[in-house]
């Protein structure tokens, strides 16, 4: 008899873990947006039960009763309207005023991120790092460090989503967005593809994994792609031939790209521009859009010429360049 | 609607058989070239029908293909066309146009006392645009399908997509023509064809519902045909449009999209709503609460609902700034809904309820609206939109108002004026079964979505992480039960054609004009156009309930 109550009870804890409620939140706003979701689920079970409750209620006080006469009345209150109308209006305007400043906070990757590049394509996620190693369909991150993707798509549409961090932005053809998480807990964490991008898309996924500091380092510094990003990005400024206009040289006909990364560029139509990397992709792919002040546009255009690996290639040199500017200047 | 006229609109009881308009012409021709707006209401009811047995295998084999990690059924290339298959029909051929092609045509002259609607031949002219459409969407269906998904995103529908996306954005292109026809003729038909003392403030709630989302159909239409043009001439010609290869940019497409399929969602929810407030008051006998508020709160949310398109773009790449607009905006359209939810509520007080199949439906509606509005808050929140959206919650929450509350109210509309339009009543005990079935059948299936969507599960997924597997097997042992939910009415509706009692004019006892002619109506509706005298809803008027037990 205690065997069989035993085996039930296993059972049924067996049958239980068979249906997770909860992903697994193991990044610094997981569990502030869960609070929010904890919120609406409490609004949510309160109405639902209020509503349920009161209809059933009437539906067993009123319900018909053959020989019971019946007066139908008519009831309007605007008491009742107005309180229907304004408590709900209420609730809805802390809702907005939490989950939108907790969004707008998530929005902005703190200054001191590292910065790791995604690249969508039918149908895996290119992971390429500042350091250089490149990864497929994972991605590494140290614990405990603000790290900002920076992605974009060679194809169509895709979608970043990481669940256990609780964020998810999509990936476009044409521009960057961006992400930034903290993972707060190691270990290995969904990623998936939102977006839906075609024929296989349900396998576009792949692996988060999450990394002691000097787990990380160690994993960085393996492998035999000792070349940065930067570095590559170098070698080809010099093979497409950039450095023959874009130099120090006082007579050069392009502007020289030292220590222009994020600072405001003046253009000939008298507006400025932060450099930042949508204005360097522009500029490398649609040069004849960007006519910065003092040089003749002469630049031509580099579609089809490099891929977004090599743009972002190029765009890591060019971020170099400010760092060393700003290092000779110290 | 006084007493004289229930006496002047109905024949002699000596009088049988009487002559209404399905019998008083015969034959093929006699019904493809009608301008009678009940049958013409008949036609569509028989198209849509088909269309939704279509949308409905198409689910099925989605739901089996989910049983198993792997795929049970299908290869992803099959399941994508399958989903996109689903949506496209469910929506553009089912949804948008189900209450008010169906009930709306035959029931919206037969209210204001009119003997047809304002355009007759526009409105058979309309079947014949939204047949055609339908033809179209089947021939890419028989011939291949399309991967997409029902929202076209481009560039992959531009660019990548190897299926016939052109065929089958023209068939919507085509539908669409229906709807903007479909929607002047009820907007002219309610201005100008009310029978003499009916006022606008005596206009039963369904009308009032059935004119928002007609303002929606004219309004909104035009901008989903332009952009389904406009996606045509990227794919056919290279214009670029959307693609940023050729110098487009995607996000206009879905900015355009959703402009119109966000009211679209309200064209499939608000006629809805007036099928509702009909069957709460008839089967409670009371004038719906706070009328008033109930008719504005459908202008209300006819009006909003074309500003909150951005909901479906915060995690798009578009700016913070929009996003904080348009989540303010989407709570705000949740008010009116919320309104409409208690006053149909606070309806049931101190009324006399009874529980005819009809009013088993409503009731469900009342359960599973106030569910699908409260977790729309979930996707109006920012922070929890990020995490939500495209996965299986959004799933869970549109289905709980597009099959929970829309088709809940549509088998409910069905049930109640099945009487009046065919003349015969249904076994009404199966019909509280086929409710209750229906009922349970829908939650068991889309219930268990929501947790997997707050788990992360990604929508459109073919294959899927294994530790989702035992709510995707609940969620389709769900749709099994949801599956004969909705193949039993099929069934004894259809019986009832030939076997069921006849009805009489008024079987419910319910109050307004429809159930003062005979049923099936004349084809004229009324032998006499009635004088309004009294408000919608009047039930201290009302005759008794006659309802003959099958």
């Amino acid at each position: 008899m205690m065997g069989l109550t035993q085996f039930a009870l296993n059972s049924i804890a067996a049958l239980w873990l068979q249906f997770p409620v909860q992903p697994p939140a193991a990044s610094s706003i997981a569990e502030s947006v869960d609070h929010v979701y904890y919120f609406l689920t409490g609004v949510t079970v309160f109405f639902t039960v209020l509503i349920f409750s009161i209809i059933f209620y009437f539906a067993i006080k009123y319900r018909r009763r053959p020989g019971k006469p019946y007066q139908p009345e008519t009831h309007t209150s605007l008491f009742l309207e107005l309180s229907w109308t304004i408590i709900p209006s209420l609730i809805c305007v802390v809702i907005f005023v939490w989950s939108s400043s907790l969004f707008v906070r998530n929005n902005r990757p703190p200054a001191n991120s590292r910065e790791i590049f995604v690249i969508g394509k039918q149908w895996m996620w290119h992971i390429q790092h500042p350091e250089g190693p490149r990864e497929i369909d994972a991605l590494h991150v140290p614990v405990g460090e603000n790290i900002k993707l920076t992605m974009t798509s060679q194809d169509v549409i895709h979608g970043f989503y990481i669940p256990a961090f609780r964020v998810k932005k999509d990936v476009l053809p044409g521009r960057y967005t961006s992400v930034w998480f903290k993972a707060n807990r190691t270990g290995v964490y969904h990623l998936f593809c939102s977006q839906y991008c075609g024929t296989n898309h349900s396998e576009m996924i792949g692996w988060v994994y999450v990394m002691n500091p000097t787990d990380f380092a160690a994993w960085l510094a393996q492998g035999e792609q000792s070349e940065s990003l930067a570095q590559q990005g170098a070698r080809l400024f010099t093979q497409l031939g950039c450095d023959s206009c874009h130099n120090a040289a006082a007579s050069s006909t392009g502007p020289s790209l030292a220590g222009i990364y994020s600072k405001p560029e003046k253009l000939a139509d008298g507006t400025t521009r932060v450099v930042d990397d949508s204005f360097l992709r522009q500029a490398i792919l649609t040069p004849s859009t960007i006519h910065v002040a003092g040089y003749p546009q002469i630049m031509p255009t580099f579609s089809g010429q490099v891929d977004e690996e090599q743009i972002l290639q190029l765009i890591a040199y060019v971020k170099s360049l400010g760092a060393q500017e700003r290092t000779n200047g110290q | 609607m006084s007493t004289t006229a229930t006496v002047e609109n109905l024949p002699n009881a000596s009088a049988e058989p009487q002559v209404n308009y399905l019998n008083a012409r015969y034959g093929v021709k006699s019904w493809l070239l009608t301008v009678d707006h009940k049958r013409i209401g008949l036609l569509y009811l028989c198209t849509i029908t088909v269309m939704f047995v279509v949308g409905g295998i198409a689910a099925t084999m989605m739901r089996i293909n989910l049983l198993e990690p792997q795929g049970a059924l299908v290869e992803p290339e099959t399941y994508n066309k399958l989903f996109s298959t689903h949506g496209l029909v469910m929506v553009f051929f089912f949804l948008v146009p189900s209450i008010p092609v169906t009930l709306g045509n035959f029931l919206i002259p037969m209210m204001i006392g009119a003997r047809d609607v304002a355009f007759p031949r526009l409105n058979l002219l309309s079947w014949y645009i939204f047949a055609t459409g339908c033809l179209i969407m089947l021939y890419v269906v028989c011939t291949g399908g399309v991967d997409t998904g029902w929202t076209f995103y481009t560039p992959f529908s531009t660019t990548y997509s190897t299926t016939d996306v052109v065929l089958a954005a023209l068939s919507i292109f085509v539908a669409g023509f229906s709807s903007i026809l479909t929607g002047v003729n009820f907007i002219v038909t309610i201005h100008k064809m009310r029978a003499p003392g009916m006022t606008w403030f005596r206009l039963p709630l369904f009308i009032w519902s059935m004119y928002a989302s007609a303002i929606i159909f004219v309004l909104g239409t035009p901008v989903i045909a332009i952009t389904l043009l406009l996606l045509g001439v990227e794919r056919l010609l290279h214009v670029g449009i959307f693609d940023p290869a050729l110098g487009g940019d995607p996000l206009l497409f879905q900015h355009l999209f959703w402009f119109y399929s966000h009211p679209a969602v309200y064209i499939m929810i608000l006629p809805s709503m007036g099928v509702i407030s009909e069957l709460i008051a008839a089967f409670s006998r009371k004038r719906i609460f706070g009328y008033s508020f109930v008719a504005f709160s459908s202008l209300a949310i006819a009006i909003i609902s074309f500003l909150v398109w951005g909901h479906h773009m915060f995690v798009s790449g578009e700016s913070i700034y929009a996003g904080l607009v348009f989540s303010v905006l989407s709570f705000l359209v949740a008010i009116p809904s919320a309104v409409k939810v208690f006053n149909w509520t606070a309806t049931l007080y101190k009324g006399s309820i009874s529980y005819e199949a009809p009013m088993l439906y409503a009731l469900g509606f009342l359960g599973l609206f106030t569910i699908g509005g409260l977790t729309g808050l979930y996707l109006a929140s920012l922070s929890t939109d990020v995490h939500l959206s495209g996965t299986y919650f959004v799933v869970a929450h549109f289905h709980y108002i597009m099959v929970g509350a829309a088709v809940m109210a549509f088998m409910g509309g069905i049930h109640f004026w099945w009487p009046k339009i065919t003349g015969h009543l249904y076994p009404d005990l199966w019909a509280r079964i086929a409710a209750a079935i229906i009922f349970i059948g829908f939650n068991l299936t889309f219930f268990p979505q929501f947790v997997l969507g707050y788990l992360g599960m990604p929508r459109r997924y073919a294959m899927y992480p294994a530790e989702f597997q035992a709510l995707n097997v609940l969620s389709t042992a769900g749709a099994s039960v949801l599956a004969v939910g909705y193949i039993i009415p099929f069934i004894y509706l259809i019986w009832s054609l030939k076997y069921g009692p006849v009805a009489g004019p008024n079987p419910f006892g319910a109050k307004g004009l429809e159930w003062t002619t005979q049923s099936p109506p004349p084809t004229e509706n009324y032998l006499k156009i009635p004088i309004v005298t009294e408000e919608a809803y009047n039930y201290e008027t009302a005759p008794e309930p006659e309802v003959v037990r099958v």
